[in-house]
């Protein structure tokens, strides 16, 4: 057979794509509200899925699926609050997959939950590529990072569903310019709400579980 | 972006390699091709992802299937941007702020950039 081009053209994440269709599809039966969390580590991911938590009490049951790379640290915090946990380490792994989402689910009571928050490791690059299910893709920015994050990680910020700026609380100590911030969010995604919030103090957490709720009963 | 991911970014490019050598296989299999001589990706560069880590994988990975020593092409897509206000289409500057260079409104739906397939293969 002499040399010849063959047309392909087919998305390379579609393997993946596939395994999070069918868990939206599980989640959806089940009517559970998929929430991906995401953020870079130590921006507060753990403390704002209990503050959600705590605040929706009485309203929504939750769930949580603890991504890390090593350790079930999160997930004992978690867990010490009675709420069903599943902690995933992907060995060196930069990013959840829905796969590995899709072995998760299998261990949760699913009928008994309304908000599944999917913590994703720490990162701010890879998760966005990988589909899990999810049906809200939201994001934690936080103050001691600082407010040029936005403009260096484009792709995260352009395609999340839901800003949080957490560490509110330590704005007086830290250069952190919020107009800039917020305005360079606003390029790149004008129609993701932005919540402020500080996880030590509780506030703005409120709001932000409000809106959430919202994004529940809609679903 | 790229030197920030490090080492995290190659497990991040092992994983959607293994997706790219399934895909070309396949494609190859099918075809009743006997040796798979190039494949052609296309990737935005919103993606974040690195050609010299997909390619350390794709060599590794490839050996003893039909698809090694496939030579990979890269071709790299820029984000392309339209203005929610007055529509036009704009590349969106590197590490600045996203405005409209006619109206100077913020920001813009993203059209392009985000592409990440197999375009094609050479195969014999």
């Amino acid at each position: 057979m002499p040399p010849e081009i063959l047309p392909v053209v087919e998305k390379i994440l579609s393997a993946n794509d596939m395994v999070a269709l069918e868990n939206k599809k599980l989640l959806d039966e089940h009517g559970v509200l998929a929430v991906n969390v995401m953020a870079s580590p130590g921006a507060g991911k753990t403390s704002l899925i209990l503050r959600t938590i705590e605040a929706l009490r009485g309203q929504l049951r939750a769930g949580v699926i603890e991504g890390d790379v090593a350790g079930h640290v999160d997930a004992d915090k978690v867990a010490e609050t009675g709420i069903p946990v599943v902690q995933i380490n992907t060995g060196g792994g930069c990013h959840l997959d829905a796969p590995q989402v899709q072995n998760a689910l299998k261990q949760l009571p699913l009928e008994q939950i309304d908000v599944l928050f999917i913590e994703n490791v720490g990162n701010l690059i890879c998760p966005t590529g990988f589909a899990l299910g999810e049906h809200v893709n939201m994001m934690i920015a936080n103050v001691p990072e600082g407010h040029d994050k936005p403009i260096k990680y484009p792709g995260m910020f352009s395609e999340v569903d839901a800003l949080v700026l957490n560490k509110i609380d330590l704005m007086p100590y830290i250069d952190f310019d919020l107009e800039a911030f917020r305005t360079a969010v606003t390029a790149l995604n004008a129609d993701a709400p932005q919540f402020l919030v500080s996880c030590k103090t509780g506030e703005g957490i409120q709001e932000w579980a409000e809106w959430l709720l919202a994004q529940s009963q809609r679903h | 972006m790229q030197a920030f991911c490090g080492i995290l970014a190659t497990m991040h490019e092992m994983a959607v390699t293994e997706s790219i050598l399934e895909i070309v296989l396949r494609h190859a299999r099918v075809a009743n091709a006997r040796r798979v001589l190039s494949v052609t990706l296309v990737i935005g560069e919103l993606t974040g992802f690195v050609d010299d880590s997909i390619q350390f994988y794709f060599d590794f990975m490839s050996k003893d299937t039909p698809a090694q020593d496939a030579q990979l092409i890269f071709e790299r897509i820029q984000p392309r941007a339209r203005c929610q206000e007055c529509g036009i289409e704009y590349t969106p500057p590197n590490s600045r702020l996203w405005t409209c260079p006619e109206c100077s409104a913020l920001g813009g739906e993203v059209i392009a950039g985000r592409e990440f397939s197999v375009a094609s293969i050479e195969i014999e």
